[in-house]
């Protein structure tokens, strides 16, 4: 082989690789996206119904029901609210009254089915998607009222 | 006044970094020595003021000095000594300060462990060290001072966050930081040579062992940051693809592939440009890590908003040192040249190959990471992007590059064939195939997946050992790569077991009552209240035996910790060799009954085991005789001390 072919199948070998490597990056990407939703959307019907996705807002304070391992609570934004329910341990940040991410999916009963429940470890504050959630409907409830 | 005395101490080296910049630079453009000879003694200079404003602000710490602001953020009187010490990074402006410092400890070495090397090059990289502690110094000094007061002193402090409270997070920052930092001299190295016009092998020789031990560093580092939240976040995970860690992997990705871009550079000649810009590259990543972990983006980037000061100095030192480099690369890579030709089956085809999978690697991070930030930063809706997208990605792109790690040490530089890489490797290749069959079946239930796993990592080992039967001459920089190669083989066996076989309960316990795991019975005995030094806590005894006989009592704890009331889940670990048994402790439950978590994790210190070795292969490696000219010249200089 001459090296000018050499090279050129080297680039053509090289760009293949590329070209599928960004293929299934970008598909892995595409379906492992999980989008957020406030309770104001979830029940504006703009949330998804079996797809994963994130809802963030404060936990109702007096909510928080207990049933062995089942857990049950209430998401709002102040203005809607979405209750939870989700099997396990809940993290060391959670809280009544505190901000919340979870991540899960919607049933058909409108009760939010928790896989995970986010509290990240380097934050003494709100997660900022709870903190989104309420901001944003407060301000509508205020352009409301005007 | 302490204090006052740190914030002299930093004006000071920040005055010195300017000279230190200046005149070893403008000495080596126009040919001046004795400008040039500037570079060693600012350089320690430097060092030993950033060294007495860091011990300034560890005094404040250690005596409860709350009238420094910063000391109130991160530290409280009734913190044991050694966290108010580990305290001093605990925050954004103190762990600023001790990013100075290791780069003062980096510029040292520098300047103590280059007799070897022409007096140009070593004005040249510690000028361009210089240039960089005097942007990070003045960064400190303008934006984010940890020596500012706070009028009236508050009585006591707000505490660390008790997460950090924590041995492991001690030694976390430091190490990362030792790693970030150590792709500097790298990064120096390559401008260096850049302006000089001289990228020869001679230039990868010199930063072969700096660019090692700065991977070392960050290995460890990382490793130490999984470790930490797998015993105490509580609940077993030891790596979430959180951007905080991503933050850290990147650098490390591109530094593995700069390490072996390098060994082509210096053996062959080749790869000159590509090696030059993985330096540059491998360095914008960490400062982008520093950046993003520290400067509040991750938690909102509107945290920019309200400090923006901080966020637009950081980035502008980001567009000129990175931009500038770039810029620089630009300019010179006509003159670059290519080095040595080499055939399509050859050694350096293989590296070739590891580099264009690392690349992609750190692509694919780099996306998943900065993509939702991207987003929102636009205003377009809030995303993320969970595990599933990292793990689908990953492991097509590792298998390939892991298998190509059996391969290439034993292909031969410049031309290989094929038949002969075949006849040497087939037994390996065989004998990896059968066991990565049959070992899953050990554990009672065959997977194709961890099959998969545990072949490619019996090859890399058997291909590890029969790399010493080709070549007669053993190097240490050989014997390191092998030990690093068992080290990520090490570290697969742990991945793929503890991915196939981990098994975790959730369930609802009364003292006396048990619950069943992997054969594994978890009786809790019962709750016992404890004090700690700031924290109160529910202690849980936990029995745990295997067909009746008794494996260990295990004591987790779940603890508040009374100034910020924070909830912390302290797991109770029994490690071992082949699995972890692993207990937290949950919210009390109505009726005396407490929410426990048992898991069982096999194979999982196996991970860090890993790493662990792969550092070791990597100071191995860096301690090769060919690096040491230098030996000569220190001896000179202590027989003169």
């Amino acid at each position: 082989m001459k090296p000018r072919t050499k090279r050129g199948l080297a680039i053509v070998g090289g760009l293949a690789a590329l070209g599928a490597a960004t293929a299934l990056v970008l598909s892995a990407f595409q379906e492992n996206l999980v989008f957020f939703f406030t309770p104001t959307q979830v029940a504006a019907n703009e949330a998804p119904q079996g797809r994963l996705f994130r809802i963030g807002g404060m936990v109702e304070k007096g909510s928080l029901k207990r049933d062995g391992v089942e857990v049950r609570f209430v998401v709002t934004d102040t203005a809607k609210t979405i209750p939870v329910v989700y099997r396990g341990a809940l993290p060391d940040l959670f809280r009544e009254g505190k901000g919340v991410v979870a991540q899960g999916t919607l049933g058909a009963d409108g009760v939010f089915h928790a896989r995970e429940v986010l509290a990240k470890h380097d934050e003494n504050y709100m997660p900022p998607e709870a903190a989104h959630a309420v901001e944003a409907a407060q301000k509508a409830q205020k352009t409301v009222v005007k | 006044m302490i204090p006052e005395l740190g914030q002299v101490a930093l004006s000071l080296a920040l005055a010195v970094a300017v000279v230190q910049a200046f005149f070893p630079l403008a000495g080596a453009h126009g040919g001046n020595l004795a400008w040039m000879s500037l570079a060693r003694p600012a350089a320690q200079a430097q060092a030993l003021l950033v060294a007495f404003a860091f011990g300034c602000l560890t005094w404040s710490f250690v005596t409860n000095d709350f009238s420094v602001s910063y000391v109130a953020m991160h530290s409280n009187s009734a913190l044991p000594l050694h966290y108010r010490v580990a305290g001093v990074w605990g925050g954004h402006e103190g762990s600023f300060l001790l990013w100075c410092l290791i780069l003062c400890v980096w510029m040292v070495a520098v300047s103590l462990f280059s007799a070897h090397l022409p007096e140009e090059m070593v004005a040249r990289v510690l000028g361009i060290m210089g240039l960089l502690a005097a942007g990070f110094i003045a960064f400190m000094l303008f934006t984010s001072n940890p020596f500012d007061r706070l009028f009236p002193a508050p009585p006591d402090g707000r505490d660390l966050n008790p997460l950090l409270q924590d041995p492991g997070m001690v030694l976390h920052p430091p190490m990362l930081y030792m790693g970030y930092v150590g792709f500097s001299v790298a990064f120096c190295f390559a401008v260096a040579a850049l302006l000089s016009g001289r990228l020869d092998a001679a230039w990868a020789r010199w930063s072969r062992p700096w660019t090692t031990v700065a991977w070392c560093f960050l290995t460890l580092g990382i490793a130490l940051g999984s470790a930490w939240a797998y015993y105490e976040l509580g609940w077993g995970g030891w790596w979430f693809w959180d951007p905080v860690e991503n933050a850290s992997f990147m650098p490390w990705i591109v530094g593995t592939a700069l390490i072996h871009s390098l060994a082509v550079t210096e053996k062959r000649g080749a790869f000159r440009s590509w090696t030059v810009l993985l330096a540059i590259v491998a360095f914008a990543l960490s400062l982008l890590g520093t950046f993003l972990v520290r400067s509040g983006v991750l938690t909102s980037v509107h945290a920019f908003a309200v400090d923006p000061k901080r966020g637009i100095f950081i980035l502008g030192l980001f567009a000129v040192f990175i931009g500038g480099a770039l810029l620089l690369y630009v300019w010179r890579t006509s003159r670059i040249g290519l080095g040595g030709s080499f055939e399509p089956v050859s050694r350096e085809s293989f590296l070739l190959a590891n580099n264009v999978l690392l690349a992609a690697a750190a692509g694919t991070v780099f996306l998943g990471t900065l993509y939702p930030l991207a987003i929102d930063a636009f205003g377009a809706g809030k995303i993320s992007v969970g595990p599933p997208y990292f793990e689908a990605v990953f492991a097509p792109l590792m298998a390939p590059a892991l298998f190509l790690m059996g391969v290439g040490p034993l292909a031969r530089w410049k031309r290989s064939s094929v038949p002969e890489l075949a006849v040497l490797l087939r037994w390996a290749l065989a004998v990896s195939l059968v066991l990565g069959f049959l070992l899953p079946l050990l554990f009672g239930d065959w997977s194709a997946l961890v099959g998969f796993g545990l072949a490619l990592a019996i090859w890399i080992v058997i291909t590890a050992l029969l790399s010493f039967k080709r070549t007669l001459a053993h190097s240490r920089s050989h014997y390191g790569m092998a030990l690093a190669h068992i080290g990520v083989a090490v570290f697969v066996v742990g991945v793929t077991v503890v991915k196939g076989y981990e098994s975790q309960e959730d369930v609802r316990l009364k003292p006396g009552d048990s619950a069943a795991l992997a054969g594994y019975a978890f009786r809790l005995d019962e709750v016992s209240t404890v004090r700690g030094p700031n924290y109160v806590s529910a202690r849980g005894h936990v029995s745990v035996t295997r067909d009746g006989k008794p494996v260990t009592t295990l004591y987790p704890e779940r603890r508040i910790y009374t100034v910020q009331e924070q909830v912390m889940t302290e797991a109770a670990i029994d490690p071992g060799l082949t699995r972890d048994l692993y207990v937290s402790l949950g919210d009390p439950l109505p009726g005396g009954a407490w929410l426990i978590r048992v898991q069982h994790k096999p194979f999982i210190d196996w991970i860090w085991g890993g790493c662990l070795i792969m550092a070791l292969g990597g100071l191995l490696a860096a301690s090769d005789r060919r690096y040491r000219f230098a030996q000569k010249a220190k001896r000179v200089v202590e027989a003169t001390a």
